[in-house]
This record gives structure tokens, sequence and C-alpha cells, in this order.
């Protein structure tokens, strides 16, 4: 891709005119087609999802754009701190839990609540990123570069499966692998992983989940098996989908949602009651959107000049890709109900804060990458 | 080293980023191909899955097609109502809302252990009837605490009425809710739709597709959780068709009266078109209440009465004729040649072999026309043995006996005409003679349904092979008797005789300016006399059965009816005046109404106010005995069958067991 043009009338601000505002129109034309369908998801109405989400979406962007000022250098020197914070808090959130005596998710802040396990999704990519960086070259291929990762993914996914949030832990490994992956990593360590999974996921299935995350992954096999039950939720999300048709049934005029037979519609099956109103259009503008925005990552990452650079612009582009992904496969009927949202369109703050906050390390790379460039 | 290492590892991260990003790509190519393959190529199916969701189709059942009689008075119509009924589905606290439903409606316990047990048959679909037919103040009642009632539904709608109650009872049948087993076999929701009901029974049953109509339809926007949000369309129901019958209401109802508290029927024909004006059974269900769904009691109380009020006894019944068969024999000697006016002598009976065959008096010298006045089975054994059982045999098949006619009713038993073939058939034995005399004067082997019976008078008054119809249609013509009119005169002088002459009915006389009534009476046993009583008297079931069958005008026959009282102990004692009653008031109302009210005086009443006491006096009776014994049967049409086939069969049995002993068995009449 083309490194985006730079202003240079003059008129406006130097920082303003390095922002790479096509992409910025890109997020903010898929948060906004959230709104819109949010807004239609409560019957017509900005309440009670649509304008709290359209004042955080404008938070986090700011936010994004803040955070797209710090340099690289300091996002590579704070990823292990970053880390270890994170981590703490996970633990925290553990052990509050187990005070409490329930699971609990989140961290009572006062003026929010945290979801540290929402905060590791991007932190565990900038860890792993650090880490390969500091490694020498040489080590690559040598079993030190392949246990420290391997303890610093599994520490918060363990946490994390504690809560239980199988879909939290899953995404937190997958950013984690995609980043030793690119680091070089041996492929056939890959492979081999991947068939030991193959044996692995059946018995992790019978003997390990809860009840209910088997359920949905029993139901994910056959959700007819159980139209009432836990396969309802899929049941319906494809009667929206399929219903819709090229064009959707229109704005406003989806059934499935405004009768409320699609459980969800506006958070984990955003994209259900979306398709519902505009058809595979909608779809495909989304999937659209995103592809664009992934791509885009791994463009500043191939651009970046540092390793942590590379490693992280491409980690965060698969974290977002991960996100997006695992949920339309869900509502699809491809993949089991792990509840995953689909990210600036589904409701729900911890979702939009996660991919702003990528985007903004990304665009803080992608500063990085063209600065160094120019010079 | 290092540096190339690190020049390898950048180039191998490009590499590497690549393949992650195509793999990505892949992945989109696959979600974008799925989204296509719902929204497009399996749209149709989702979109139906989308409508049928959001729309609900609810049936309202038609109003059901009148059934009215030959001058277009209503036998059976729709009255409004209101009703509750419970969706066992979506009852969420059972025991609560049976509860509630129990103060606002006053259910009486019977009620909840109906509701109880139909709960538990129920299909989860299907609504069970909670209570019909309910006054507006208990229905607002429920109407306002529905909200806190999940499961149950209050409507408005149409029951059945059936304005003459029992006297109807056998003829029009009654309807019900469609059994688990009907919608299983129909799949049609408007089965299990609340309040829809279809005939059970008599022409309800055999009419149901002329009557039930087509059921309107609502279609309605509901929301996941059951809430209406809109109506989209409604169609109206279109009733039945009305359809009409040939009965007379009128008739009908006093028939029915008029056999007060016997077990018995009446039927009368029109001779010129063969309609059947009416067609009792007595005693009788109310339709009314059996069309509410029955309680356990009262179904208890109709089952175990010997009366047998579940069995239509005017088709399903079946008696020897006794000497109401005389008239197919003299027919049957007429034919053969017999003079009319050859004289039998009749000393008290008839010998055969070593065996003797009584009559019931010494009657002296008897020609036909006497012999058929005073019923002399002498005169019938004499002439029977001469010809044979064969012509006997079919002059009575002539007559409408031994066969089944066309009728728009559920069931009719066709009885037994014996001949030769037919006993080496059934029995694998000879057709012996003494065979032929019982038969000559309607015992033995012989059986007939009281149906058979009136028409056999309606065929010899009119002189023509009438066919019965219940349905008005336009007149038919019907062709002669295979009896020439000379023959008939004679039969017809012989029962004109009997009423008016020196015979066995002259009691029952019309009192009529003009008008006389031709008839002929039977006496018919039951079983063979042993005891003292002779069928006379003692316990009811092994008394003799009361027949009669006539005709009037005797100079133009318009009329002819039959009366059969079970036990009655005697043709002219029990059954002619009923059937005097019955034809005096196709001519002088007034007089025969008049008459009935002093009778129903003595018997306490009009048939719904004996009903009514007597199942005040069954459960009284029953009180002390827990109401969990008796099992109400689902279907009530198919026991009542099963009961009324059974009393049928042991009747029968009783009469096969008896005739095969023939000899020794004592004449009547």
């Amino acid at each position: 891709m083309k490194p985006p043009s730079v202003g240079t009338s003059g008129i406006v601000p130097q920082p303003l005119a390095m922002l790479p505002w096509k992409v910025i129109l890109l997020v903010v034309a898929l948060g906004g087609f959230g709104l819109v369908v949010l807004y239609s998801a409560a019957g017509g109405n900005l309440y009670p999802w649509a304008f709290s989400q359209g004042v955080r979406f404008l938070v986090f962007l700011g936010m994004a754009i803040v955070l797209s000022r710090i340099p690289e250098s300091v996002w590579a020197f704070g990823a292990l701190p970053m880390y270890a914070v994170v981590l703490v808090m996970l633990i925290g959130v553990e052990a509050l839990g187990a005070v409490a005596g329930g699971s609990q998710r989140w961290l009572d802040l006062g003026i929010i609540r945290l979801q540290p396990s929402e905060l590791m999704k991007p932190v565990i990519v900038l860890a792993l990123a650090r880490f390969y960086e500091m490694l020498p070259a040489s080590e690559i291929r040598r079993f030190g570069a392949l246990w420290p990762a391997a303890v610093l993914i599994g520490l918060p996914a363990a946490l994390v499966m504690l809560q239980p949030d199988l879909g939290t832990a899953l995404m937190i490994v997958f950013g984690g692998v995609s980043v030793m992956f690119l680091a070089g990593i041996p492929l056939r360590l890959f492979i081999g992983g991947g068939l030991g999974l193959a044996i692995a996921v059946p018995l992790i299935v019978n003997f390990v989940l809860h009840e209910y995350q088997r359920n949905r992954v029993l139901t994910f096999m056959s959700p007819e098996s159980d139209p009432l039950g836990t396969g309802y939720h899929i049941s319906q999300s494809k009667i929206a989908i399929g219903s819709g048709g090229w064009f959707g049934k229109g704005f406003l005029n989806g059934t499935q949602s405004h009768l409320d037979y699609l459980p969800e519609g506006h958070t984990d099956f955003a994209l259900a009651t979306m398709m519902e109103e505009w058809g595979l259009m909608g779809g495909v503008f989304v999937i659209v959107g995103f592809g664009i925005l992934i791509g885009w990552g791994i463009a500043v990452s191939m651009r970046a000049k540092s390793r942590f650079g590379r490693l992280t612009a491409a980690g965060l582009s698969a974290t977002i890709f991960f996100y997006a992904s695992i949920n339309m496969a869900m509502v699809m009927g491809l993949a089991p109900v792990v509840g995953i949202p689909l990210p600036l369109i589904s409701f729900g703050g911890t979702a939009q804060m996660t991919v702003l906050i990528c985007f903004g390390i990304l665009m803080s790379i992608d500063r990085h990458g063209r600065r160094v460039q120019r010079w | 080293m290092a540096k190339i290492t690190e020049a390898a590892q950048t180039y191998s991260f490009s590499r590497r980023a690549l393949v992650m990003g195509g793999l990505q790509g892949g992945v989109a190519l696959v979600l974008a191909g799925r989204m296509a393959w719902l929204s497009v190529f399996e749209n149709e199916r989702y979109r139906l899955m989308a409508e049928s969701n959001r729309v609900n189709l609810t049936l309202t059942p038609p109003r059901r097609g009148w059934l009215v009689d030959r001058n277009g008075v209503p036998l059976a119509n729709n009255r409004t109502d209101f009703r509750v009924d419970l969706i066992p589905d979506r009852v969420e606290d059972k025991a609560r809302v049976l509860e509630a439903l129990r103060q606002i409606l006053k259910l009486t316990p019977e009620d909840m252990v109906r509701i109880e047990t139909e709960l538990k048959r129920a299909a989860g679909f299907r609504p069970v009837p909670v209570l019909e037919s309910l006054d507006w103040e208990r229905y607002a009642a429920t109407l306002v605490r529905l909200p806190e009632l999940p499961g149950v539904q209050a409507t408005q709608g149409f029951t059945r009425n059936y304005p003459l109650g029992a006297a109807v009872g056998h003829l029009v049948g009654y309807v019900g809710t469609a059994s688990a087993e009907q919608y299983q076999k129909d799949k049609d929701p408007l089965l299990v739709a609340p309040g829809f009901k279809l005939g059970k029974d008599g022409l309800e049953k055999t009419l149901e597709d002329r009557l039930r109509g087509t059921p309107g339809a609502k279609r309605v926007e509901v929301t996941a959780r059951g809430k209406l949000v809109r109506e989209l369309a409604t169609r109206d129901d279109r009733p039945g068709q009305t359809v009409k019958l040939t009965i007379d209401a009128g008739l009908q109802e006093y028939a029915s009266r008029r056999l007060g508290n016997e077990s018995g029927s009446a039927i009368v024909f029109d001779c010129h078109s063969g309609h059947i004006l009416a067609l009792a059974s007595m005693p009788a269900y109310d339709p009314n209440a059996f069309s509410d769904g029955i309680s356990r009691s009262e179904w208890r109380m109709l089952s175990e009465d010997d009366h047998i009020p579940l069995m239509n006894k005017s088709l399903q019944g079946l008696y020897p004729p006794g000497s109401t068969f005389k008239p197919a024999t003299a027919l049957a000697a007429l034919a053969a040649g017999v003079d009319p006016k050859r004289v039998v002598y009749c000393n008290g009976g008839y010998t055969l072999g070593n065996r003797r065959f009584g009559c019931l008096g010494r009657h002296g010298p008897m020609t036909m026309h006497t012999a058929i006045a005073r019923s002399c089975n002498t005169y019938f054994y004499t002439v029977g043995r001469e010809i044979g059982i064969n012509p006997i045999a079919a002059a009575a098949r002539a007559l409408g006996f031994g066969a089944e006619h066309e009728l728009p009713l559920p069931s009719q038993r066709y009885g037994t005409i014996p001949d030769e073939a037919w006993k080496m058939r059934r029995y694998k034995q000879a057709w012996t003679q003494s065979d032929t005399l019982n038969a000559s004067i309607g015992q033995g082997y012989v059986l007939v349904s009281p149906f058979q019976l009136a028409l056999s008078a309606a065929r010899l008054a009119s002189g023509r092979m009438l066919q019965p119809s219940l349905l008005h249609a336009a007149p038919r013509n019907f062709a002669p008797l295979p009896f020439p009119a000379e023959h008939l005169a004679i039969v017809r002088a012989g029962m004109d005789e009997v009423v008016n002459g020196h015979g066995t009915a002259g009691a029952s006389k019309l009192q009529l300016e003009g008008i006389r009534m031709g008839g002929k009476t039977g006496t018919a046993q039951v079983r063979r006399i042993m005891d003292a009583n002779r069928g006379q008297g003692g316990a009811w079931k092994y008394r003799d059965h009361g027949l009669f069958i006539c005709f009037a005008p005797v100079d133009n026959p318009r009329y002819g009816a039959s009366v059969v009282i079970e036990h009655g102990m005697g043709g002219a004692r029990a059954a002619a005046p009923v059937a005097k009653d019955v034809l005096t008031f196709l001519f002088d109302r007034k007089q025969a109404v008049d008459r009935l009210h002093a009778l129903e005086a003595e018997w306490g009443g009009n048939i719904a106010e004996r009903m009514a006491a007597k199942a005040q006096a069954w459960k009284a009776a029953q009180a002390p005995q827990p109401p969990t014994t008796a099992v109400v049967p689902e279907d009530p049409a198919e026991a009542a069958e099963t009961v009324a086939s059974a009393a049928a069969n042991a009747s029968v049995n009783a009469i096969d067991s008896d005739a095969s002993s023939a000899g020794a068995q004592e004449p009547v009449e």
C-alpha cells in the first residue's frame, strides 16, 4: 500500500497532517456503521445503545490518536512492565473473585469497569515482540526462544481460562502464537503443534471445559439438534443473515432483531442484526473494511524499521483479524459461540477499546516508520 | 555474521507476514462466501423461517352448519359462549394457575380431576378446556387476571346447541374435541384450535364434511416471547352448510317423550316419500352435555345403566319380531297360493311329531283375516310349514328385513332372516320343520331391528319398495312391492281388524274422527321360559319385549311406524298405546300433547327433569365411593360404540341359545 499522502499546504499543522487520515476515515466509517446498526437494534432509537457507543467511540478514537503520538521506543521500553502490570491485575481479578465467592472478569476502578483480560490482548503482542527483539538472532532456533514465550502466553491464558472466558483466552493464545510465527520459530513446531491440538482438543472439550463451554462446542457441531436450547442463538442468527438476501430487508425493517427472535442482537450477534437489514452488501462492506484495515497494518509492519515494530504491527493486525473473523465465523455458524463481539460494530466498550488501542499503536509504528524513511 | 542473520530474519519476517496476510485473506474469502451462501443461495429457506417466526397464524373454528328438520326447525345450532382453555406448554406454575382458576371460575372438584387428567394426557400444543359456556361475569373475571396466569386463554366462541336435548341424542349424535390420534393422522391445525369440535356420533359424525365449514384465520405478528405486535390480516370463517333432514322435530320430540321411562324406540315413516319423520331411541344421553365433555360420574352413570342410554336401539337393537312378523308370513303364504278363505282350526296349538307348539288361546276356526287379527299361532304354524322357510324369508326381505339400509348414520345392525342356506352356513346343521314353525311366528332365529319393523310397516302400507331417507331431497319414485295388490289388501285388512275390530290391540284405537290405524302386535321372548312368571313379570331384564307395527290412515296410508318397548311384556300392552299416541300427534296435536302431559305428570316430569333427578339420585348413591375408580374414555363415541355393541351381542347370544332349543319354547300370543 502506498503511504498516506502527507499534507504540504502548511495550513494544517504538521502533527495532524502526519496522521494516516484515510485509515482513520475507514475506522470511523466502520464505527459509524456500527452506530447505525445499534440505532436500528434499539428499534430506531439512539438509546440505550447508539448514543453511549458513539460517545465512547469518539473518546477511544481520540485516545488512539494520542497513543499514536507516543514514540515506538516508548512502547518497546514499556512492553514488559505493562505486561507485568496487566498480569498482576489478572491475578487480582482472580483473587477478588475468590474472595467474593464467584467468578469475576473485571476490576471496578470507580469510573470504568476494566477487564484486564481485554488489555492483555494487545499487551501480549507487545511483550512477545519485545522479547524476540531482545533475543539474539542466532538464538531463534533454540529452545531458549520457545519456553519464555510459552510462559508469557501460558500464564495469562490460564488465568483467563479460570475466569472462565474461553474466547478471550483463545485470542490471547492466537495473538501470542502469531507473533511467535512471525518471529521465525521453526515451521515444524507449528505443524507439530497443530497436529498436537487436533489430538488434544477433543480431550480438552471432554475433560477440561465447563459444562456451558462444552455445550457451546457440541452445539456448534450440530446446532439443529437443540433448536430451543443452546442451538437457538446460532439458528436464529443464521435465519437473520439468510433472510437478508442481497440487499437486506431495509434499515429498521429487520424482524428477527426487532421481534427479539435474535438474542444478543446488539452485542455478539450485531453482524446478524446488520445483515438482516443490509444484506450481503452490508456484510461485504464490513469484511472489506476490516480487510483494508488489517492489510494496512501488515503494510505498516513491512515498512517498520525495527524488529519490535515489525512484530508488533503484524501481531496487532492479527489480533484485530482474530477478533473480527472469530465473531463472524461464530455468527454464521462456522465456529462455536465463544462470546467474542464484533469490534467497532457490537455494543460494548471493551472490544472497542482494545481495537482502538491496537489502532493507536499501529499508527504510532506507522509514524515512526515513515519518519525514519524520510530521513 | 550476526548482521546476515538479522537480514535473513527480516526476510523471513516479510515472507511469513505475507503468508499470514494471505491466510487472513483466505479466511476473509471463506467468510464472504459463507455470507453469500446464507443470504443468497439459502435466502428462500431462511426468509420463510423468518416469516414463520414472525407471523403466527391462529385459526378461528368455523361455525358449524345447522341441522334443521323438514320445516326448518333447528335440531342442532350454535350459541355464543365464553370459554377458558389451558395451553399446557405455556403454563409455568401449574398448581398456582389451577388454584387461581378454581377460585375465579368456581370449579367443582370433579372439574379439577378432569382438567388434571386431561393435562396429563394432552400434548403441549393442544388446549385443554377448563370450562366452556361460562357466564359473562366469570369470563370477565378471568380476562382481568389473564396477565398473571400464563397459559390461560379466554375466548369467545360458539358452542353446539341441541334445542331438543336427549330427544335427538342418538339421531344427531354430538360433537367433541379431536382426539390426539385424529390430529396425528390429519395434521390439520384446525383440529387443535381451541373451541373446535367435530362430529363424534350420529349425523354430526357422518355429515362432518358438510357441517364443518372453513375456518377463519388471523395472521398476527408476534415477538419471540409471544407478545402480539399487530394484526396483519384476518379472514372470516365460512360457516358449514345447513342440512335439512326429513325429521319432523315436533314428532321426534313427542315420540321420544312418549317413550317415557321405558327403554325402547319409535320410528315413523312417511309412506309417500320414504322420509323418516321420527327416529327415537330412549333413554338417550343429552348431546348438549356430551358436547361439553362429560364428567367421570356422568359417564359412569350412563355406561352402567341397564337401559343402555349409549345405544341407538332403533338401529342397533335387535329383537325377535314375534307376531309383528306374521304379515310377512301371510304375504308369503298368499304368494304360494294359500287361499285366504281357507279355514285352519286352532285347538290351542300345533303338533309336529311328538312336539307341541302352543298357541295363546283356542281360537277355533281361523281364516287369514282372523288369524292376523287375533294373532293365532296355529294358523301360521300350519301355513308356514306348508310353504317352507324359503318363501317366508324372501317375503321378509322384500319388506326390508335382514338388510342394512342406506342411512347417514354410523352403524346399524341388519339382524337375521334365516333360511336353509343360512342355517347350514351358520350352524352347519340342516334346517328343520320346527325351525320353520318358529320362524313363521317371528321367533327362533329371526332377528330384526325396530327400524326394519317400521320400514316393513311403511312398505306394507304403501305397497312400494320405499327406500328410507333421512336427508331432505327431491321425492323419488319407488317400484311396487313384488306382491299383488289384493294380497296386500288382505294383510292390511287383517291389520285393520287388529286395532279396529276383534283384534289384539283394540284398546289402542285412534280417538279420531274418520281416521283408523292398522297394526300388528308382537311379543318376543327374551329367554326360555323357565320360571313361573313366563316373561310377564319378575326381573326386568327377563321380561318379554313388546312390539307394534302400524300404519294410518287405513284407507289411504300416509304413515308407517313401529314401536318397540324392551321388556315391556307385550305389544298390545306396552307398544301399541305409544304408537297410538305418536300417530295421533300427526293428526291431532292437542289430543296427543294433553295425553303426554298427563303421563309425564305421573312419571315425574319431562325428559330433562327426569334425567336430572336420576343423575341426582345416582350421585347420592355413589357418594361414598372415591371418584378415582372409573376411567373416562378419551373418546366417548368409541366407548359408547363398545358398550352398545357389547349389549347388542349379549342380547343376540341370549336369543341364539334360546332359539337352538326352540322345541321347548312356549308360544306367545
